[in-house]
């Protein structure tokens, strides 16, 4: 009886070992049937920003409806580490919330590894404070900075010294962990320097946190995606910022027509050209393009202007490879139309 | 019967110690109690109504709360499971017999048993930067299910070893002296006479260790299980999810219909564990019954 248990588990874990190899062998053979024509297959791996995911995933989503055959598995390493696996071969896409930065572009450059650059959509940052806050509706990214600022460790701590005639009200920050995409543009945007800023904050990569947080503290201010605004509009209240042209909210208008500066952001994808040579990789990176704007609105990000999705199909179908901000990382208040545009005959 | 008025002083203050740190131990296993039970009924709460949708575990994840599912999640940790046994079974149990039927006790024994005891303890993230390491880029197993489930293996190992050796140690000598006096060879006494004997506990040290294997998400995390996945792993070397990765990354998201997702998710995976446990226990029963002693 005790024998039969063991022998029982020693069968089955063979049995599932003979399965999946007797199934491996056909894998390899797949990709080999694969012309223009026939129905696409293979595997198209996507990695990086855990901002981009979203729409990666919707994008694999619908591409996988039309070509079941394609496996698009999604993960999630960051910015950072998306681009070290980019770097090093071991991904064909990867999602990205800031350009590449020269290291990681030097990185690419020594494996012999060339990318093309394609945004996908805006994300743009919401700065909230709460409901309860009845003094405050806009702020200046002077005073941001201000608030901010490493500077302001431990000495910014009411609410009457961002502004004279704000009350007394102890200032209770929420803010996004140091190792997102978030907080690297954040504080570029608003400090002047990436990473720059203090850390007597509430910190959290969960962005739930954070949103409880603004919404239980009467002092509280706090910034994050607008998507999670969007999801909390009850409990949160949204401040406009002031950039020297009066106090604008974050919204698909502002956001397009470039006012709500300079807190929104391009996302990007960053695509391997040996990967691209793949007809799978390339009918999924032209389906991306197509569909991304679309796909970005549905899961919370607003989409760029047509005239961008045109350019960078463009990109891919002249293989023009490198980042137009020159690998310099995030980078504030651009305009997309223009800088795709300009660069694309001198590369 | 001694009455408590007849005790003297001192030692009624220790009675009344006592009854504080009963009293003390008591709020303890209370909070921690009233902890899990809010726990609990959050998730059950928020999750309980798309356990309903059979859809829930039909389909692959998507952008849609409403139809996003775990079944690559689901079949993902079966198979994750499937493999991590078929490799850490052998050999936990394979190096627990030599161990401790087999090998002499010299210097090279107790360092092995040094590091195998030095291992149950090491955090499992670490077991994943080893993963990948080892398994993903020097052997070039990719981000695939087979990467996975030896880096599991790897996390697994050290307490199937140790609760295999525990299990051997509780069989009495007598019955080994007995074996061998009988003219068996020392591997005929392991195979027909200890290892049954030893079975029930090696089972059950077994069976705690896969259940440690399908809670974890860190080591996996690291090495790349996808968060995405459209299509169910066809060979050892697919891309490949599991269901505490599903959960993680349905938490991050800022819809809330994908947080009862996740408190689903949440549901599942605390049903299976229980299952697990469950069998672990009824089969240490079942068979201990049966000890020829």
């Amino acid at each position: 009886m005790k024998r039969r248990i063991f022998q029982w588990a020693v069968a089955l874990a063979t049995a599932s070992i003979l399965v999946s190899c007797g199934k491996q062998e056909t894998t390899p053979s797949q990709p080999q049937t694969t012309s223009a024509t026939t129905e696409l297959s293979g595997t198209i791996r996507v990695d990086g920003s855990s901002t981009v995911l979203p729409i990666s995933e919707a994008v694999a989503e619908e591409f996988q409806k039309q070509h079941p055959k394609v496996q698009v598995p999604v993960g999630k390493s960051g910015t950072g580490g998306g681009f070290k696996k980019f770097a090093n071969g071991e991904v064909d896409i990867i999602g990205a919330s800031r350009p590449i930065r020269e290291s990681e572009d030097a990185l690419c450059r020594q494996n012999g590894i060339e990318y093309i650059e394609i945004p996908v959509a805006y994300d743009a940052m919401a700065v909230v404070v709460n409901p309860q806050n009845t003094w405050c509706d806009y702020l200046t990214v002077a005073e941001l900075k201000k608030i901010w600022e490493p500077a302001a460790e431990g000495k910014i701590k009411s609410w009457s010294q961002v502004r004279p005639g704000f009350p007394d009200e102890p200032l209770v920050l929420f803010g996004a962990g140091t190792d997102s995409g978030t907080f690297d543009y954040f504080t570029a945007a608003i400090v002047g320097k990436e990473k720059a800023s203090r850390r007597d904050y509430n910190p959290s990569e969960d962005d739930d946190i954070l949103v409880q947080g603004v919404s239980r503290t009467k002092g509280a201010l706090g910034y994050f995606g607008l998507a999670y605004y969007e999801n909390n509009r009850d409990k949160l209240k949204l401040l406009g910022i002031d950039n020297g042209k009066g106090p604008v909210k974050p919204s698909r208008e502002t956001v397009i027509n470039g006012t709500y500066q300079p807190l929104s952001r391009p996302l990007f994808i960053y695509v391997n050209t040996k990967s691209l040579e793949r007809p799978e990789v390339e009918a999924f990176v032209k389906f991306y393009i197509q569909n991304a704007g679309k796909l970005a609105e549905e899961v919370g990000y607003i989409a760029l202007p047509d005239k961008v999705y045109e350019l960078a199909l463009q990109r891919v179908e002249k293989r023009i490879t490198g980042s137009v901000f020159g690998a310099k990382g995030s980078q504030v208040g651009v305009k997309l139309e223009e800088l795709y545009q300009i660069k694309e005959p001198t590369k | 019967m001694i009455r408590v008025e007849s005790r003297p002083e001192w030692r009624m203050r220790e009675y009344r110690r006592e009854q504080l740190f009963q009293l003390v131990g008591a709020l303890i296993v209370l909070f921690a109690l009233t902890t899990l039970v809010v726990l609990l009924t959050t998730v059950l709460l928020d999750g309980y109504a798309r356990l309903l949708d059979i859809k829930f575990f039909t389909n692959f994840p998507s952008r849609r709360a409403e139809e996003a599912g775990i079944k690559a999640a689901l079949v993902g940790s079966a198979y994750l499971l499937l493999l991590t046994a078929a490799i850490a079974i052998p050999i936990g149990v394979g190096a627990a017999i030599y161990l401790e039927e087999f090998a002499k006790r010299n210097w090279f024994t107790r360092l092995v048993e040094i590091n195998i005891t030095n291992l149950a303890g090491v955090p499992s993230v670490i077991y994943g930067l080893l993963g990948l390491q080892v398994f993903v880029r020097t052997l070039h197993m990719d981000r695939s299910l087979l990467a996975g489930a030896c880096t599991m293996a790897l996390l697994a190992l050290p307490v199937i070893i140790t609760a295999a050796r525990e299990g051997l140690r509780t069989v009495p000598n007598s019955l080994r002296y007995g074996s061998l006096a009988l003219g068996a060879t020392k591997w005929q006494t392991v195979r027909y006479t200890v290892l049954p004997v030893a079975m029930p506990s090696i089972l059950t040290g077994v069976i705690l260790a896969l259940s440690r294997v399908i809670g974890e998400t860190a080591p996996l995390l690291v090495i790349g299980a996808v968060v995405y996945i459209g299509t169910l792993p066809d060979s050892l070397f697919a891309p490949f999810t599991v269901l505490p990765v599903q959960i993680y990354n349905w938490t991050t998201r800022p819809q809330h219909a994908f947080q009862e997702n996740a408190a689903a998710g949440i549901i599942v995976l605390l049903l299976l564990l229980l299952t697990i446990n469950a069998t672990a226990i009824y089969l240490r029963n079942r068979y201990q019954k049966r000890l020829p002693l």
